[in-house]
């Protein structure tokens, strides 16, 4: 009895997985939390990756907020706020060696975001573009050219809207005819006036899931503020899903990745940021479970089906870039005016 | 025996017993406010020390990226300078009402068909089927609501199948949804505080008032319903509690459409991580809430026994 006790507990201690040696806690959008993303660095590094999910720059400021020092040790943050991330203390300077910033498109390496008195504190890991998303067996592409049939009325499809206020007020803006960098408080009304416009023809407002299962399951037709990151991982499965960049142009997002200041594993998170950067890391990022997106590294390309480039379109992302525009970037009191307006928009 | 010096036997006797007895008294209290300083503890630690944190912080302001620690009460002016902080306070007592009263009408003849009609030994499976959605994860389970009340769902292709509709019925991302996943949830909730009062009913109230003459409507209406709506309060007071602060299910199945009190605390956390202005609009929900546990207690207290 004693003997079956002692094998049976060996047994169960023998299926418990090791220990990682250390941990690393990281804040992450949710492609970042993919297993298959994180699991390779783990492996090579012996450590366990403690991820805690969030969407906007706002909740990850909020959380940092209520931590302390040496909680946290990495985060990925939308490149435009890298500037607000850093006044607010929050960043680490990265360190440059292992980074592949001369491979990265200009465009997408953002320096003037990234790089503050001579130091970089982001590295752009992950990039695509808010726009339009839609269904291409309901909708006509042709028909989605023009932005402002979005809030014309005339459109005649079922409408889902992403809810972030910074890319949608920005497609909006760009609607109207206003650059994403020259959204004031002056051109506000004109904005709003076509936001709310918007509202009246969307049938729901959802995060990142809530808006692919809308698309996906047929439940809209349209959804503004999609873009490849939407579609590219439903494709395989429903291949009229489709995404559009309209004439007035659209809104460039990107991941930055970053060590969080005050880390108390300053090299384990300087190995994460290079491992997110090197090939097989920006790989498995470009097709991570939550959303798929254009890595940064174009090196990733050689790990990737041609069905997966296609799917993320990757020789046409020159013309993308060209035709897009960076995030609005609000100081304090735009941005508490523009997240007035969104608490408005939602509850219209 | 022992011998008293001061005074007579029987008056010794009557002091020894009374410092007895305080002695004892004395003992019982201490014992007693050793029992409850754990809970005590407890609550002061990990409820009123909290309160009162998140009552100073709602003082404070959130001025651009900084908080100004200073005494202020422009977060509560601001709430009722916002008309969409105000509307997301109507909604969340529309839906709440809404809410409760569906759950209490759906579940009052549920728990009595269980406590009633369903034979003894039936009855603990009868339970446990009634509480098996409580097995599934909130969050899967509002998610599966999406799915079945969508276009292409469950209720629009039976209703479509069977010729009843000719176009799929806009039921997803509106507040009937909302109201749905909550139903679908409080009814069992509340299906269980309501079978335990049917089944505490003494079944000779019935019988009695049988044998006075009064039939089955009238027996249920003017003995049964009132000895049980005691319990039926209490259910309804925890299914308001817990609807009015849900953040979840509005959020997964009203698809943005219209927001509650507690999506635009969040919102506060989660967009401008202004903890101040999500202190205030947080005490203003836990205003209403004291304000509805007042009713029902003073209902419960002034109701004739």
């Amino acid at each position: 009895m004693t003997i079956r006790l002692a094998a049976t507990t060996a047994l169960a201690l023998a299926a418990l997985p090791a220990a990682a040696a250390e941990e690393l806690n990281a804040l992450l959008w949710c492609d970042h939390a993919d297993p298959d993303f994180l699991a390779p660095f783990e492996e090579a590094n012996d450590v366990r990756v403690n991820v805690k999910e969030y969407e906007g720059t706002g909740a990850a400021l909020a959380i940092l907020e209520q931590s302390q020092p040496g909680d946290w040790d990495v985060i990925s943050i939308d490149g435009i706020d890298v500037p607000r991330a850093h006044a607010a203390g929050i960043l680490a300077p990265l360190d440059r060696a292992n980074l592949p910033l001369d491979a990265m498109p200009e465009a997408v390496r953002l320096m003037e975001q990234q790089e503050i008195d001579g130091e970089l504190y982001g590295v752009t890991d992950k990039y695509g573009f808010n726009t339009i998303s839609f269904d291409a067996s309901r909708v006509d592409a042709a028909a989605l050219q023009d932005m402002t049939a979005l809030w014309s009325g005339d459109l005649g499809a079922r409408m889902a809207v992403y809810d972030y206020y910074l890319p949608i007020i920005g497609m909006v803006a760009l609607g109207v005819g206003i650059d994403t960098a020259d959204i004031s408080m002056e051109n506000l009304p004109r904005i709003r006036e076509a936001l709310f416009a918007l509202k009246d023809e969307a049938e729901q407002v959802g995060e990142v899931v809530s808006s692919q299962t809308a698309l996906a399951t047929g439940e809209v037709d349209v959804l503004v503020g999609g873009g490849e990151w939407i579609t590219a991982g439903l494709s395989a499965d429903i291949p009229t899903l489709d995404w559009i960049i309209p004439e007035q142009g659209g809104v460039f997002w990107s991941i930055s990745m970053g060590i969080v200041a005050g880390t108390e594993r300053p090299e384990l998170a300087q190995a994460f940021v290079d491992y997110t950067m090197s090939p097989e890391g920006q790989a498995a990022l470009a097709t991570a479970e939550c959303f798929w997106a254009m890595p940064a590294n174009p090196a990733a390309g050689a790990l990737l089906s041609d069905q997966e480039k296609q799917a993320l379109r990757w020789d046409d992302q020159e013309a993308y870039l060209a035709r897009s525009q960076l995030y609005p970037a609000p100081d304090a009191e735009l941005d508490a005016a523009l997240q007035d307006l969104w608490t408005e928009f939602l509850q219209r | 025996m022992r011998r008293c010096r001061t005074c007579g036997p029987s008056s010794c006797n009557a002091d020894s017993v009374t410092a007895a007895s305080n002695i004892l008294e004395r003992r019982d209290r201490r014992r007693g406010w050793v029992m409850v300083t754990p809970a005590l503890g407890f609550a002061a630690l990990f409820f009123v020390a909290p309160l009162v944190t998140m009552a100073v912080v709602s003082t404070w302001t959130k001025v651009g990226a900084a908080t100004v620690r200073a005494w202020d009460l422009s977060n509560y002016a601001a709430f009722f300078a916002r008309p969409h902080f105000v509307e997301a306070l109507v909604n969340s007592l529309q839906i709440t009402a809404i809410v409760t009263v569906v759950s209490v009408l759906l579940a009052y003849p549920f728990a009595w068909i269980l406590a009633m009609r369903v034979p003894a030994r039936w009855q603990r499976l009868a339970i446990l089927l009634a509480i098996l959605p409580f097995w599934t994860s909130y969050v899967v389970r509002s998610y599966a609501w999406l799915l079945v009340l969508s276009r292409g769902g469950v209720v629009n292709t039976a209703l479509m199948g069977l010729g009843l509709i000719d176009a799929p019925l806009e039921m997803s991302a509106t507040r009937f949804a909302t109201v749905t996943g909550f139903v679908h949830f409080f009814v069992m909730l509340l299906t269980l505080t309501i079978y335990a009062s049917l089944k505490q009913l003494p079944p000779n109230y019935a019988r009695a008032a049988a044998d006075l003459g009064a039939g089955p409507v009238r027996t249920f209406w003017h003995v049964v319903l009132p000895l049980t709506l005691p319990g039926v309060m209490v259910g309804a007071f925890l299914t308001f509690v817990l609807c009015i602060g849900d953040y979840v299910t509005p959020q997964i199945l009203g698809g943005n459409n219209e927001l509650v009190l507690p999506q635009v605390i969040m919102l506060q956390l989660g967009r401008r991580s202004d903890l101040p202005m999500a202190g205030a609009l947080s005490i203003m929900l836990m205003a209403v809430v004291t304000l509805a546990y007042l009713l029902c207690a003073r209902w419960l207290r002034d109701r004739p026994a």
